[in-house]
């Protein structure tokens, strides 16, 4: 027996239940309640309600992703600093969290982020005036960072710890000061880990309703909120998935820009 | 001044773990709190861990997510197995094209995904645990195969040929040459298989239909009227018995060989 047909039931698999859902979910896009063709569905996103929660999730999305760069990249490099013996207790440290269900997590920091909450009680403490955080776009992007940030941590501290101490050996001895080093050397070989972890986080603060649910009160939208409420509330299962084949194009064509590299490789580096 | 700076970078993890850890902390402060209200501290109890056990709704909703965890990392890590073996033995092209669609459930946004499927269902069986499960399956292959594939490449191929040519069977040598060195990859595809269905809410929301709950839509209906305290005490204990579980692999497994593994992965 040929060894590539083990693969069989997987490839049965894939077209059954990844190809055949993306061609019925398109299908029900193109389609109205009568069957008929129509582009309504697709377009429906540059209507004012959906377009605005449209770009606020894109800024949001923005917004996460950078942060979680900025926070990221310096614990990375804290992390691989400490030349721990053992990678694995780093990675065990930031998996660790993922374990607790992560609606009850995000629920957490609305009782942390709350009017009579753990934070105003902090700063109450040292005599900080309550912040009126609750509900507000701060909030959401509070819970977003939270909850991806292990996602961009992982990847650029795998692709840190990657390289090879040689090299910067070598870039010493031919007389570049840290700077240079990490200039020249450790920011440009750690570029792909920043990339899965750009993938990673973007993708989903892109098309949550979860969190937006929960620290926005109900009262901001993203464009994930409007595309359950379509299927969930106003039963307009047309007009929900034409909503998603929009923004699942829009995130394709984002990502093809930042990305270029192969797909497996990309694929691989999740944690 | 290099402690100065060493300090710094300790305050700073530091940070990032606090971060990271409060909203954990919080949950597990209320497992304890002897109030049904989530603001006040109403003093140390038992209570929610003993009524937990008498909760018939929440045991459900434990099981069917157990259930539904393993059952799914099981299929998948059979399917995704055999299926990067095949994977890796075809033509360039081929490999190509499936590997990318492999990383289609992956990359694609839950929601979309969710919703693709439960139009795909509606179609051919009533929304319930099988959909809920075929579901899972489906987005828990890319993670086995994406584990398994990294061991395939650097599986010494001359040891299964010099296998054969002594008079092996194919399937004896699989499984007396190639399974031990892939060994690792795939238990470590069915650990994240495992994690990623217990962790998952979006598709399930949308391909579970009335009357199957796991604890994550479980608690995503409670979120309007208030979780109820047990529900704290069950994420408290699962939460410890896998901070346990992990630990000891960490500290047992020949000085970490097993998370060593999971770095390989992520390559």
């Amino acid at each position: 027996m040929k060894r590539k047909y083990l693969s069989t039931p997987y490839i049965i698999w894939v077209i059954g239940f990844t190809i055949l859902p993306l061609v019925t979910i398109a299908a029900s896009a193109f389609t109205d309640n009568d069957d008929a063709f129509t582009w309504g569905n697709i377009l429906a996103i540059l209507e004012p309600i959906n377009r605005q929660a449209l770009l606020f999730s894109l800024a949001i999305a923005f917004g996460c992703t950078l942060i979680c760069i900025l926070l990221a990249y310096p614990a990375a490099l804290v992390l691989k600093s400490f030349r721990l013996k053992r990678k694995g207790f780093t990675i065990f440290l930031l998996v660790l969290p993922m374990w607790m269900n992560f609606i009850l997590r995000i629920l957490a920091w609305q009782m942390i982020l709350s009017k009579n909450g753990i934070l105003n009680f902090l700063l109450g403490k040292v005599g900080i005036a309550p912040l009126a955080l609750s509900n507000t776009w701060i909030a959401l992007m509070i819970g977003m960072v939270y909850d991806f940030l292990p996602y961009m941590i992982l990847p650029i501290f795998n692709a840190i710890s990657d390289i090879d101490e040689d090299l910067i050996e070598a870039a010493r001895d031919l007389g570049a000061d840290s700077g240079t080093v990490f200039r020249k050397v450790i920011f440009p070989l750690s570029m792909p880990g920043m990339l899965s972890g750009i993938v990673m986080v973007f993708v989903p603060a892109m098309t949550s309703f979860v969190i937006a649910d929960i620290l926005g009160g109900g009262k901001l939208q993203l464009i994930g909120n409007i595309i359950e409420q379509e299927f969930v509330k106003s039963m307009n299962w047309h007009l929900g998935a034409g909503l998603s084949i929009s923004l699942m194009l829009l995130v394709i064509v984002g990502l093809a820009f930042t990305l270029r590299n192969d797909m497996e490789e990309r694929g691989t580096t999740i944690w | 001044m290099v402690r100065l700076k060493n300090a710094f970078m300790k305050c700073y993890l530091a940070f990032i773990m606090l971060f990271l850890y409060a909203p954990i902390l919080v949950l597990i402060v209320l497992s304890f709190n002897d109030s049904r209200s989530r603001v006040t501290w109403g003093g140390f109890t038992l209570r929610w861990y003993a009524t937990l056990f008498s909760n018939r709704q929440i045991l459900e909703a434990l099981k069917t997510t157990l259930f539904l965890g393993l059952g799914s990392a099981a299929a998948a890590t059979l399917i995704g197995t055999l299926g990067a073996v095949g994977i890796q033995a075809m033509r360039k092209r081929g490999y190509q094209v499936v590997m990318s669609v492999t990383n289609i459930p992956i990359l694609n946004a839950d929601i979309v995904t969710g919703i693709a499927l439960m139009l795909w269902f509606v179609r051919f069986i009533p929304l319930g645990f099988t959909s809920v499960m075929l579901a899972h399956i489906t987005f828990n292959i890319p993670y086995v195969i994406l584990s398994v594939m990294p061991k395939l490449k650097s599986l010494n191929l001359s040891i299964y040929e010099a296998a054969r040519d002594l008079g092996a069977g194919s399937v004896y040598a699989f499984f007396h040459i190639v399974l031990p060195q892939i060994g690792s990859g795939i238990l470590a595809g069915f650990f994240m298989a495992l994690t990623m269905s217990m962790d998952d809410f979006v598709i399930t929301y949308f391909t579970k239909g009335a009357g199957v709950n796991t604890l994550s839509t479980m608690i995503y209906g409670e979120i309007r009227k208030g979780i109820k305290p047990e529900m704290y005490a069950l994420s408290t204990l699962l939460f410890g018995v896998i901070f346990v579980i992990l630990l000891l692999f960490n500290l047992l497994s020949g000085k970490g060989k097993s998370t060593e593994d999971m770095i390989e992965r992520s390559r």
